[in-house]
């Protein structure tokens, strides 16, 4: 019997990918931001939402990430902005190469924002980099003030979060306050952003971090 | 369920080694993981016995997972803490500008291989 010493990342493959995707993105000068939530959260509208208010300052594209179909992108492609889809036929997450395959077909020397809309899961998208600038996660408010205490990895991850439907909080039993204060000891430092993004309520905060993102690069 | 793409990445990284020495078998990998991973246990251990069954390689392999506690520093007050998954402040000044040391590892740290010649190398 031989034992070998290793040490060797399990998820090597991919973070070397997830590196060469940051790379290419920091050479075109591109923000890629990698919007994290559960299904039904608001993903689709809260990016619908940012292009509106960002597509005369920036140029955008979105990379949508769902088990199958491609309803998200053909709603993105409505409002005249590229998008591209991956379907991961029943994978949970989207993996670095999957983003690589997408860049390709993207032309990174006319945009400066790309929103990756990760598959709905609160828990396997947090461990696998994709070559974003910032992870972002959403929470919207009829799933419950409880979520950071249930999925805290994604929480602690995230350099912005994002609270939903804010305009049903008083229909839902959901503890703002309670909410905010597990966040606080979890991810001090990640603003919260409290909007509606049908109805574009709270939204200015959320672009002016954008923004300030963008402006970095 | 993301532990079966891990899984299936170990087994593709262990097997590339295994090559390399010429194993005729692999008997045991050993892993560890950080407690701030999102891997969880049952699940790894389930995508191991799925996957290793379509892996002559492996038939008599066994899976050790060292799981990992999780352990910060204050970048303000330099205190070095552990802590859970929920409470990433310094216990000492309070400033959540921290840096975590340990608890986010997701590695191989060795595997042991039978490569026929009978001899123990260990």
């Amino acid at each position: 019997m031989t034992k070998i010493d290793l040490e060797t990342k399990i998820i090597d493959k991919n973070d070397r990918i997830a590196a060469q995707n940051r790379e290419l993105l920091k050479q075109n000068n591109v923000c890629m931001i990698n919007l994290l939530a559960s299904p039904g959260s608001g993903k689709t509208s809260t990016i619908i939402a940012t292009i509106n208010a960002l597509k005369d300052a920036c140029k955008i594209a979105v990379i949508e990430g769902d088990i199958a179909g491609d309803v998200d992108s053909v709603t993105i492609k409505a409002l005249g902005v590229d998008a591209v889809q991956i379907n991961t036929r029943g994978s949970c997450h989207l993996e670095a190469d999957m983003i690589a395959q997408a860049l390709d077909v993207l032309d990174l020397d006319k945009l400066d924002l790309i929103i990756v809309e990760n598959v709905g899961n609160l828990v396997c998208t947090t461990d696998f980099d994709l070559g974003e600038d910032a992870k972002v996660v959403i929470l919207s408010v009829p799933e419950g003030d409880d979520k950071p205490i249930k999925y805290p990895g994604i929480f602690r991850e995230s350099q912005a979060i994002i609270v939903n439907k804010i305009d049903t909080l008083s229909m839902f039993d959901f503890d703002y306050d309670k909410f905010a204060s597990v966040v606080d000891d979890l991810n001090a430092q990640a603003p919260i952003f409290k909007i509606a993004a049908t109805k574009g309520d709270g939204i200015e905060n959320w672009i002016d971090w954008l923004k300030n993102k963008l402006k970095k690069q | 369920m993301h532990e079966l793409s891990l899984m299936q990445g170990i087994f593709d990284s262990v097997s590339k080694v295994a090559a390399q020495h010429n194993a005729q078998e692999v008997t045991l990998i050993e892993l560890d993981i950080g407690e701030m991973t999102q891997v969880v246990d049952e699940a790894l251990q389930f995508a191991f016995e799925v996957l290793q069954e379509d892996l002559p390689l492996y038939r008599n392999c066994e899976l050790k997972v060292n799981y990992i506690p999780v352990r910060s520093k204050c970048i303000e007050c330099e205190e070095e803490f552990e802590h859970d998954q929920f409470h990433l402040k310094c216990p000492k000044c309070g400033s959540a500008k921290t840096v975590c040391l340990a608890g986010k590892e997701m590695n191989i740290a060795c595997i042991e291989i039978e490569d026929g010649s009978g001899t123990n190398h260990t």
